[in-house]
């Protein structure tokens, strides 16, 4: 119990804290505008598509739809909010205030990646909770779903903080987003199964593996995935321990934060 | 507030930080006592805000060490951050809060998560009582600049440093600062002051540190400092000019204020204001006396006395024409 104190120390607390608060004070622009853009791609796609694919066998098009454009949302949110609230501390230069404090490099990345697991998970609920109205979902493995959803927000957080840590000025990090995070995003099988591309896409698809979090969180949905599920776990765990290596190694040199 | 005996409230040695080709810090070496209350002083450039960042923690050093109440910044991060309280120069906040928000936020990133009754102890010594529920950006310069004290307080750190507090801040706010800054450093608490209004340096400090192009060029107490240069300036108004022998001790304008008595005697007449420096007062007889065998004629007469500002600019002097 105190080893778990000593680790969930109230300096880490009132860190996570202060990010979840951040982004909660402008939750129409951080969580209700997201939500909206997600459901108007479903109305879109859906009214279009519905009945003319069948990608997996008794789910229509709609519901295939559904868990994509939730990972979807969960992993753009997850990336938006450790980046954007970085930047934003460099920017402004109030980031000062917790470089000055005993929070060590870990406890900075914990907070930061949690609260940012906490912004994507909770724009995905929202979603979900707003579109399970839509189609007949079935929640075959709701464990698998919660899993690729928890690793999705964290792979991103971690991300989203070596970008925020990267970037010297919002330019930077618009770029790493439009550039990086959406075509990865898209490409990743949110609006489509990779086995209906050509065999090169379906390759470059492959070696995405924002796909194996997609692939894996859909399972969980209908029980069937273009890739063994044991696949989408590795490659989530592999993704997550190596980006968050390298964010670690970063914040404990002081990379463009103590110079 | 106790401390034990031998730990400097800040002491470093021997710092030097490089930025590419160009040296910020050149072997600084420097010992604040505990309870003290110590000067930074030097032009734009000196190198006293690197010094201030490698204490806190926000710049590395190239080589040297730091310390605050004997705990290395580098190697013991946790306990030297813990034992200072850093104002910063910018007018830094964080939009998205209130000033109670921030500062209860602040108490929780250094482990304090019940510590209103000193937030409010704090807001009330800074004025800012009526304020803690307005959001920062809500607030005016002043106020901003007293919300950035409050934040350096709220874990009652031993040791404060203050980067130009009163940079743009109204008298009356200035005067508030230092009432409450003072009443601080008599509880104990070690303050380290830079500020480029040397009267408040001079007033405040009971040791001061100069430096320029990030070498310490001067450590000593004020009241040495000020010994240091003894004697001061002859403002003098002059009918006719001044004798050639006393032109090597003649100041530029910038040391020649006006002259603060007016005389109305013979007003038609040209005159020349004229100041000279003196190193000791018994030189003054003398001076009189060549410039009455020059055959001018003193219109008025003011002695100035030795201030921080001229002890400064001496030393800056100095350094620049070595």
């Amino acid at each position: 119990m105190s080893a778990l104190r000593r680790v969930w120390s109230v300096g880490l607390q009132t860190l996570f804290a202060k990010e979840l608060l951040r982004f909660w004070k402008v939750s129409v622009q951080t969580v209700v505008a997201p939500m909206l853009t997600a459901v108007l791609y479903l109305l879109v796609f859906a009214h279009v598509l519905e009945g003319r694919l069948d990608i997996f066998p008794g789910v229509g098009y709609t519901a295939f739809l559904i868990p994509g454009l939730i990972m979807m949302s969960v992993l753009q949110n997850a990336f938006a909010n450790s980046s954007s609230s970085l930047i934003q501390s460099k920017v402004t230069g109030n980031l000062v205030f917790i470089l000055l404090t005993p929070l060590a490099h870990w406890e900075f990345f914990v907070a930061y990646v949690a609260a940012s697991m906490v912004r994507g998970l909770v724009v995905g609920l929202g979603l979900l909770l707003t579109t399970v109205w839509f189609a007949d979902l079935q929640f075959v493995a709701p464990l698998w779903i919660l899993v690729f959803a928890v690793l999705g927000s964290a792979i991103l957080g971690t991300i989203g903080l070596i970008a925020g840590l990267w970037a010297e000025k919002f330019d930077q990090i618009a770029a790493f987003q439009n550039f990086i995070v959406m075509p990865a995003t898209f490409l990743s099988g949110v609006f489509y199964s990779v086995q209906t591309l050509p065999p090169f896409w379906r390759m470059v698809s492959h070696l995405n593996p924002f796909f194996y979090m997609v692939d894996g969180f859909r399972h969980g949905f209908f029980g069937v995935s273009d890739v063994p599920l044991e696949l989408s776990l590795g490659i989530c765990l592999v993704t997550l321990t190596v980006a968050a290596v390298i964010a670690l190694r970063l914040l404990a040199s002081g990379y463009r934060l103590r110079y | 507030m106790t401390t034990d005996s031998g730990i400097a409230a800040i002491e470093v040695a021997s710092l030097v930080k490089c930025y590419g080709k160009f040296t910020a810090l050149d072997g600084v070496s420097l010992r604040v006592e505990p309870g003290e209350f110590f000067g930074l002083l030097g032009p734009n450039g000196a190198g006293k805000t690197t010094l201030i960042s490698i204490i806190a923690g926000l710049v590395r050093a190239s080589s040297g060490r730091a310390a605050v109440m004997g705990h290395d910044v580098e190697r013991d991060f946790r306990a030297a951050r813990a034992a200072l309280g850093v104002v910063p120069q910018e007018l830094v906040f964080d939009p998205f809060f209130t000033v109670r928000e921030i500062l209860r936020l602040q108490s929780g990133y250094y482990g304090l998560r019940h510590n209103d009754a000193w937030i409010d102890e704090i807001l009330q010594g800074l004025g800012l009582a009526d304020k803690a529920d307005t959001n920062m950006r809500a607030l005016s310069g002043g106020m901003k600049r007293r919300v950035l004290i409050a934040q350096a307080l709220v874990h009652r750190p031993p040791v404060i440093i203050l980067d130009e507090p009163t940079a743009g801040v109204d008298v009356e706010l200035r005067q508030t600062l230092w009432q409450f800054i003072r009443s601080l450093n008599q509880q104990g608490h070690t303050i380290v002051l830079t500020t480029h209004y040397l009267e408040e340096a001079q007033t405040l400090c009971g040791r001061i540190a100069m430096l320029r192009g990030g070498r310490v060029v001067a450590l000593d107490a004020t009241s040495a400092l000020l010994r240091r240069f003894a004697g001061g300036r002859l403002l003098l108004r002059l009918q006719g000019s001044l004798p050639p022998a006393l032109e090597p001790l003649r100041l530029g304008i910038a040391a020649t204020p006006a002259l603060t008595t007016t005389s109305s005697s013979d007003p038609g007449a040209a005159s020349t204001q004229v100041a000279l420096r003196i190193d000791d007062y018994a030189e003054v007889e003398a001076m009189l006396a060549a410039i009455r065998v020059w055959g001018s004629r003193i219109l008025e007469i003011e002695l100035v006395h030795t201030d921080l500002e001229d002890v400064f600019l001496r030393l800056m002097a100095q350094e620049q024409t070595p």
